[in-house]
């Protein structure tokens, strides 16, 4: 624990189906979160490796500051990615922040590969390789009903992960399903695991620790008070991010069958407002958030001729929206969560899925393929077609559908159609703001909007120098390594400020971070940048397909030079790192 | 009159766990989620909902009963007092407990135990939890009909 002055780490031999706990006080200099993950990578990765060799680690990460302070509630995943082929991360709420802050477990590392499907059970005074061969195959939501209603403890206190059939199947956009509702999602970590032929870790959160002495029930109770009453989080326990639709629509930013265009004549009957009113069922949290953003709406769907009805509860938020909806031109928020019911149970990340299967759309009206590739005509807005497309690609049925799991630009490499493939980095994620966003999800770390924010610099609409956008860029990065470090949430990052993030680390008995902080994170950035370059990572070599320059926006055309110019500084200042 | 704790609209419980972790942190003196005198868990897997477990202020406690030494006082209203200087770490109290909601700590054999100080109830963003007002003793059984408090400002 870090407060305790080390860094407890479990490495997990799935080979042998043992595990060695490290205490060590040298890892605490990476703060934790992001930084910590890309540490322990440099340390146990295989960065020449290809990413599924057996030795290459899954390394989950909590922070300083988790299960201490309300809405610490993240744990980051470093991993080389299948599908870039670099270090990546990806970030998941849930359940698990906090059962391995109890079950005293800074930090796993999973390598090796097991002889056949199993289960892990871990905890502060567990650890067990579990039989998985009756899991093997099952779907994510049956996969959690068996493993729950076969292990009693830690009910409540509990976080199960687990991966679907697209994991098994090596989709390199397959997810992990955290609790149901929350993913280790983009970038295939759910196909290391599959390659590992772990099926699913269960961690029991059960232990308890003495709290820091000093002001932390003070500063406590302030944070709590102030992420409950500022009004700050509102937003997000409404209608959530799906309000991001009605916006970036009216922006002309919302990416729309296959970002031909950026509006949307559907998107009012897909929009936050629409699901709110007619499909969401109730609001969840991650463990120690007194927000809820978690917004859960009801399918329900007609299943023989009488009137026999079958419900399902789906979590939507804005990107699995425009990636079920808008950019697969359907229009209506039934529809639309069906197709993220059905993406959720075979493990296929919601987004990627959506946007490689818009890619595939136009390349089947522009006869690039046809059903003899498909097996179902595929058509914008037709979504029966595309729910029976999600389980070919999840089953990788046949070549095509095995390419295209590959990603986009795979299959567009076989069959054409590279200049309309929306890809930065991986599938581009649900903001058409312009080029600052588009440089910033190809460089990241996660592929997506979250590493920087690229998305707000566009909205701002105001035209700024390629070095100020480099430098907003620049800090941004540096402010979000920091929370994804402790590890916040992001959506608290107007509560935890430099000044309230100093304040809670010396109340967690952690001053000389305080103190440190901002120089500490600066050398650590350089780092974890240091970690993909060293898996083959090349900044300059980035570029941008030509979709990218056609979109307009409620500016009008996205400058294209200016797209070139800002790649061109923001790789050349990651390269000079 | 005294007050006592009940779970009044576990339909709006969200599952942040912020009433656990208040009274484990503020009350119990513990960082965990499990020194906790009142526990929220799934029915199930979260498509379910939240159910509480807590301490329903038994009258008579049928813990302080159990209690052989003195540790565990009936209060006035419903639930106990207790006092771990008298405590013997006997485990009885907790095998009393008609709700299985008194805990005893593997590591120390001490009982963790809801004292219905209500410190829970104000880390409940959503009025799931109240205080309401213990039923008298001539009118038994009505306690938890008091009206549903407004969701607390967010």
């Amino acid at each position: 624990m870090f407060s305790q002055g080390y860094v407890r780490v479990m490495e997990i031999d799935l080979h042998e189906g043992r595990c060695r706990i490290h205490k060590r006080e040298d890892l605490l200099e990476n703060i934790g979160g992001s930084g910590l993950a890309a540490a322990l990578y440099g340390e146990y990765g295989q960065p020449g490796e290809d990413a599924f060799a057996p030795e290459q680690p899954l390394i989950i990460a909590i922070g300083p500051l988790t299960g201490l302070f309300p809405l610490m509630s993240k744990a980051v995943l470093g991993f080389k990615s299948p599908y870039s082929g670099h270090y990546a991360e990806t970030h998941a709420g849930g359940r698990l922040a906090l059962a391995m802050r109890y079950a005293n477990l800074d930090a796993l590392v999973i390598k090796g590969e097991a002889s056949h499907p199993v289960c892990l059970l871990l905890g502060e005074r567990e650890f067990a390789v579990r039989e998985g061969r009756h899991l093997w195959g099952m779907d994510t939501t049956m996969t959690a009903r068996i493993i729950r209603s076969s292990e009693e403890r830690g009910r409540g206190r509990r976080s199960i992960l687990r991966i679907g059939p697209a994991g098994e199947n090596l989709v390199k956009y397959a997810c992990i399903n955290v609790d149901t509702f929350r993913h280790f999602g983009r970038l295939g970590a759910g196909a290391v695991m599959g390659k590992k032929k772990l099926k699913a870790i269960t961690i029991l959160g059960e232990g308890s620790f003495s709290l820091p002495h000093g002001d932390y029930k003070k500063v406590y109770k302030k944070i709590y008070r102030k992420i409950t009453t500022s009004g700050a989080m509102k937003k997000y326990h409404d209608l959530g991010t799906p309000v991001n639709i009605l916006i970036l629509n009216g922006l002309k930013a919302l990416p729309t069958r296959n970002l031909s265009s950026t509006s949307f004549t559907g998107a009012d009957s897909i929009s936050g407002e629409y699901f709110a009113e007619k499909l969401l069922l109730r609001q969840i949290a991650c463990s120690s958030c007194p927000v809820g953003c978690i917004h859960i709406g009801l399918l329900r769907e007609k299943f023989a001729p009488e009137h026999e009805y079958y419900y399902r509860q789906v979590s939507y938020d804005h990107e699995p929206i425009f990636a079920m909806g808008s950019m697969l031109g359907v229009s209506l928020g039934e529809k639309v969560i069906s197709l993220i019911d059905e993406a959720e149970k075979h493990g296929l990340d919601v987004i990627s899925a959506g946007v490689a299967l818009a890619w595939a759309t136009e390349a089947y009206q522009k006869g690039l393929i046809g059903e003899k590739e498909t097996l179902v005509p595929l058509a914008f807005g037709e979504a029966g077609s595309y729910r029976q497309a999600l389980a070919c690609l999840s089953g990788r049925v046949n070549d095509f559908y095995r390419l295209l799991g590959e990603g986009t630009l795979a299959a567009a490499a076989r069959y054409g159609g590279s200049e309309f493939a929306c890809t930065l980095g991986q599938e581009m994620a649900g903001y058409a703001t312009g080029p600052a966003f588009f440089v910033s999800q190809a460089m990241g770390f996660r592929c997506s909007h979250l590493d920087t924010a690229g998305y707000q610099l566009d909205q701002e609409f105001d035209p700024c120098s390629v070095e100020r956008a480099l430098s907003y860029l620049l800090k941004e990065e540096k402010q979000r390594f920091i929370l994804t470090s402790m590890v916040a949430c992001l959506f608290a990052r107007n509560i935890y400020t430099t000044e309230m993030l100093s304040e809670a680390l010396e109340a967690a008995g952690l001053p000389h971070l305080a103190l440190e902080l901002e120089t500490r994170a600066a050398a650590l950035v350089k780092r974890r940048w240091q970690v993909k370059k060293s898996t083959g990572f090349d900044p300059l070599k980035v570029t941008i397909p030509p979709r990218f320059y056609q979109v307009e926006t409620i500016r009008g055309k996205v400058n294209g030079e200016f797209i070139d110019a800002l790649l061109k500084a923001y790789a050349g200042a990651i390269a000079a790192l | 009159m005294p007050k006592i704790l009940r779970a009044i609209a576990m339909e709006r419980c969200i599952g942040c766990y912020s009433c656990m972790l208040g009274c484990a942190r503020l009350v119990h003196n513990s960082l965990s989620l499990i020194r906790s005198g009142i526990h929220v868990r799934s029915l199930g897997g979260l498509t379910a909902g939240f159910e509480a477990r807590y301490c329903l202020a038994c009258r008579p406690a049928f813990c302080a009963l159990a209690c052989p030494t003195g540790a565990f006082v009936q209060r006035e209203g419903g639930g106990v007092c207790y006092r771990e200087r008298l405590c013997i770490r006997c485990g009885h109290c907790a095998r009393a407990c008609p709700v299985n909601v008194i805990l005893v700590d593997e590591e120390t054999g001490f009982p963790v135990v809801c004292l219905q100080c209500g410190s829970c109830v104000n880390f409940c963003p959503h009025g799931c939890l109240a205080m309401v007002d213990a039923p008298s003793k001539e009118q038994p059984g009505t306690a938890g009909t008091a009206g549903e408090p407004d969701i607390k400002q967010r």
